[in-house]
């Protein structure tokens, strides 16, 4: 080979952290790049040292070996060349753009994993933006890195299985007052269990033991409800919704956790050069790859920043991009029967997550109930109504790119990360095709006209 | 086969804001008029330019058409019965070199001549007025009468007039081939429909060159588009539109707090025509040279770029006028940078040209047959583009 | 205010420090981030520059941007991704207002 490979792995969660291992094993010393202080994702985020002692009670018994697997991790990161708090803002013609401690640098690559996770994917309702309402999964951060509870009193509002998942560490570090509000009805779940226990039993029999763990401790558990609003003033105080049998349900709140599962962070990888698909089932877009996570020549993608699936999922995902990333180096492939169970693990998480789509659901059906006065755009303050008002005028815009430039919806320093979904709703309402996709920009995260005061000249 | 053609007086090709406005004064005229575009009204170059409605600094020449547009940019809403956010925020150049100087000083002559002000400022009358400017800039020329707009949203009011006027627009109809029938124009679309009027106008913007060339009347045009970026919200400090006469820094703030930023060089569209890539590379580039200008912005946040895919022509004008070769042909493109400001006043000005046959001296100078010859090349070729800009 | 928003999850041993925000001292622990800190003794951080109604964070993991705060030079910061430091001296609005621009 002319160059030297440049092997970089973005994000260092369990799919970047699960390549950087292989590729270590096949002597490679690839750049991993975390916009965080430290390694370790979202989901199985490390806990900030004051709250190392509770590890325990949040991971319950994937605690022990958490911290074995720590141990590796870094062991691992030794090896390579780990750079924190360096954001990837752009990816174009064969490099990165990055934003580091030190101001902006531009790094060549040949070899490019994308692994940078999801975030919340929410759909709005009357008094979303009020103080006190965070997603789900910044509920679970808000105790590992900010060794806090989101509120005295909390509802988990929303579809998905961290509601429950994040509802059991609060309980087990001993918050008092929790309720679940799971918008799916309990049928829908019970009729998705069985292809959920064929795909990953064991994870099917982890969120059955959650909600009897919770149901043990009498937490408040109601299914199929329809979420009405939240309200407050200067803090959130009430979230009123209807039951299953249409009674309307008035309960005080001293915070709120919103969600509907995940959605990939894809803007990098479509900057990069990969083709985004439509799924149908998840009714979202996920990157195109092929089995060992290949988006297209000289990249990557793995983990929940290509498809939603999970730790696990990520983690085989991780190792078989290594894999191939190695194999295109002219390396000896790996142990045939490994790749193959990794193969397995993967796809197998993935029909989990699949038939999951069934229990716990993306509720697009209610996307015409949001009120014409409620925000969707948060950054923007742009309202259901004005989107509305904008598709059904003659000549507006009916594609979601063409209704954010025509709206602002998107246009904010989220970049359509939390409106986006509902964005894609409201437009497919007018359209009565899929909802579409806000196309990826650099920088994918604002950044300073003026990076550090050495560079002013 | 059979298939229906919308029967019409005047086919437009585009319905970017050269077509929209012409297609309207058009309709006005109670002429029939259908307007094609091939993707989403005002979508490309019309929408993703800067905004600009800019007065002085211009060739003399320009001057007339300018005027006339910034006139009925003024009477936007009566025209259209909707807003664009058009502001009269005022426009000032700016100078670092002493060749700047010149030019501005001028150009300021120039815009007095036609009865624009363009007041000159430096020392500490500049530096009161406008105290955001670096202090290493010396002389500034501020024209009141300048404006911005929102681009995103300036061409969908004047299509959606036309259809008020009884006329047509229609989306997602790209036509693939348009020929002279007796008696006027036969045009195809991709889905198949085919269209025919008496009377045919090429506004396909970037596209534009396609068309021409079925017609025979070939142009040097090609594609491009400025690198652009937005900050997030900040205090509103940045009244008047800015631009440094030298070279590569054009910039504004919206009354929301976004300051909006436009630079050169501008980068060269994807093969396919269809996008232009903002490389990061001019990004950083870009952030620079306005920290150069305008210290204070040194702290906000970028949080969109953006481009477009723009038609320009080797001397930097549009072509605007009747074809060379076929008789009730007409074009209206290429807008080389410069075409939004314009737009109104080239709409009304063809309308006039196609509704009765007289082309207003105002437009005279833009018409396709000046490449045939010699092909006069600008010097903003060489320095706002990637090189080489002209193959 | 009486209570703030988020709920400790025990009682502190860690060292206390003291920041500035919006020109009043406000107590954390050492390892706070920024947005902890200010969410347990308040229960909002700043407005919508848009219509003005509070705003506290909603993703925590600095993807939303809600928590944005600015420091005495200026710059930018997401509450939710930088931890306190003694000498901070923060505001919920962008850059000082010097007299000089108009």
């Amino acid at each position: 080979m002319d160059n030297p490979p440049r092997v970089v792995i973005v994000g260092a969660g369990p799919a970047g952290l699960a390549a950087a291992r292989h590729l270590v094993e096949g002597g490679i010393r690839p750049v991993v790049l975390e916009e965080s202080a430290r390694a370790g994702g979202q989901g199985t985020r490390r806990l900030v040292a004051h709250m190392s002692h509770h590890r325990n009670r949040i991971y319950g018994r994937a605690a022990s070996g958490m911290a074995a697997r720590e141990t590796v991790e870094d062991a691992v990161l030794s090896q390579c060349d780990f750079r924190t708090g360096t954001l990837v803002w752009g990816s174009h013609a064969g490099r990165l753009e990055l934003l580091g401690p030190d101001g902006y640098d531009s790094l060549p690559y040949t070899h490019l994993l994308i692994a940078v996770g999801a975030t919340d994917r929410v759909l709005p309702l009357p008094g979303w933006t009020l103080p006190g309402v965070f997603t789900l999964g910044g509920a679970q951060v808000a105790l590992k890195r900010h060794a806090s509870f989101i509120g005295d009193r909390i509802v988990f509002a929303g579809s998905s299985p961290l509601m429950y998942l994040a509802a059991a560490q609060y309980l087990r570090l001993g918050h008092p007052d929790l309720t679940i509000l799971d918008t799916t009805p309990l049928s829908r779940k019970i009729r998705s269990f069985p292809a959920m226990m064929r795909h990953a039993p064991k994870t099917a029999l982890q969120g059955i033991s959650l909600m009897a763990e919770l149901r043990r401790a009498g937490i408040k558990m109601a299914f199929g409800v329809a979420l009405k609003a939240i309200e407050g003033g200067e803090r959130v105080n009430t979230i009123e919704y209807a039951t299953r049998g249409g009674q309307i349900v008035r309960t005080p709140v001293g915070a709120v956790a919103l969600g509907y599962g995940l959605r990939p962070e894809l803007q990098l990888a479509e900057l990069a050069g990969a083709t985004l698909r439509y799924d149908k089932r998840h009714r979202q877009w996920f990157a195109q790859v092929d089995a060992m996570g290949q988006a297209t020549d000289g990249l990557w993608i793995a983990g929940d920043g290509s498809r939603i699936g999970g730790a696990e999922a990520a983690d085989a995902a991780g190792f078989l991009a290594a894999e191939s990333m190695l194999t295109t180096l002219g390396h000896p492939a790996a142990d045939p029967l490994k790749i193959r169970h990794s193969r397995r693990r993967l796809k197998r998480q993935q029909c989990f997550q699949d038939a999951m789509t069934g229990a716990f659901q993306w509720p697009a059906a209610s996307a015409p109930n949001i009120p014409d006065e409620t925000l969707v755009c948060r950054c923007e303050r742009i309202c259901a109504g004005e989107i509305r008002h904008a598709i059904t005028t003659s000549l507006g815009p009916v594609e979601i790119n063409r209704v954010k430039a025509v709206t602002r919806c998107g246009m904010g320093r989220c970049q359509g990360r939390f409106c986006g979904p509902a964005l894609g709703e409201l437009v497919a309402i007018a359209t009565g095709e899929a909802p579409g996709y806000l196309r990826a920009q650099a920088p994918i995260r604002p950044v300073p006209l003026l990076a550090t005061d050495s560079e002013h000249t | 086969m059979t298939h229906t053609a919308d029967n019409c007086d005047v086919l437009i090709i585009g319905c970017g804001l050269f077509g929209a406005f012409t297609g309207l004064f058009l309709a006005k005229r109670g002429v029939r008029v259908t307007v094609l575009e091939r993707g989403w009204v005002g979508a490309q170059a019309s929408g993703t330019n800067f905004g600009n409605l800019r007065l002085h600094g211009r060739s003399a020449n320009q001057y007339p058409l300018s005027l006339r547009a910034q006139d009925l940019w003024e009477r936007y809403g009566d025209l259209t019965g909707e807003g664009c956010e058009i502001e009269r925020t005022g426009h000032l150049y700016f100078a670092v070199t002493d060749e700047g100087r010149d030019t501005l000083h001028r150009d300021a002559q120039t815009a007095t001549g036609f009865g624009v002000v363009s007041e000159l400022l430096e020392g500490d009358a500049l530096r009161q007025r406008f105290p955001f400017l670096s202090s290493h800039i010396s002389l500034a020329a501020f024209s009141p009468r300048s404006a911005v707009a929102n681009p995103r949203l300036a061409t969908a009011p004047v299509a959606r007039a036309i259809q008020r006027a009884g006329s047509h627009v229609i989306e997602q109809c790209e036509v693939s081939s348009a020929r002279a029938i007796p008696g006027g124009f036969e045009v195809q679309t991709t889905s198949g429909r085919i269209f025919s009027a008496p009377k045919l106008v090429n506004a396909a913007g970037a596209w534009s060159g396609r068309v021409a060339k079925q017609f025979g009347e070939p142009v040097p045009m090609f594609s491009a588009g400025p690198p652009q970026f937005v900050t997030e919200p900040l205090p509103f400090r940045l009244h008047p539109s800015v631009h440094m006469v030298e070279g590569d820094v054009i910039v504004r703030q919206i009354r929301r707090g976004n300051v909006i930023f436009s630079g050169y060089p501008r980068t060269h569209s994807l093969p396919s025509g269809n996008f232009t890539h903002v490389p990061p590379s001019k990004t950083l580039r870009g952030m620079s040279a306005l920290l150069r200008c305008i210290p204070m912005l040194a702290h906000g946040e970028i949080i969109r770029v953006w481009s477009g895919v723009e038609g320009y022509l080797p001397d930097m004008l549009p072509v605007i006028g009747p074809s060379t070769t076929i008789p009730s042909l007409f074009h209206a493109f290429g807008g080389s940078g410069g075409g939004f400001q314009i737009a109104p006043a080239v709409g009304e000005g063809l309308a006039e040209l196609i509704a009765s046959d007289m082309l207003p001296s105002m437009l005279s100078g833009y018409g396709i047959g000046r490449f045939i010859d010699s092909t006069n090349v600008s010097v903003k070729i060489e320095r706002e583009f990637d090189c080489p800009a002209i193959q | 205010m009486t209570h703030g928003l988020f709920a400790q999850i025990e009682p502190d041993t860690r060292a206390s420090v003291q920041f500035t925000f919006d020109g009043t001292p406000v107590n954390g622990f050492v390892g706070d981030t920024v947005l902890a800190a200010l969410l347990r003794s308040g229960t909002y951080i700043g407005q919508s520059e848009f219509d003005g109604t509070p705003r506290a964070g909603f993703c925590l993991m600095g993807s939303c941007q809600d928590c944005t705060l600015w420091d005495s030079d200026g710059r930018r910061l997401r509450a939710c991704m930088v931890d306190i430091q003694s000498d901070m001296d923060l505001r919920s609005t962008p850059y000082r207002d010097t007299s000089d621009h108009g």
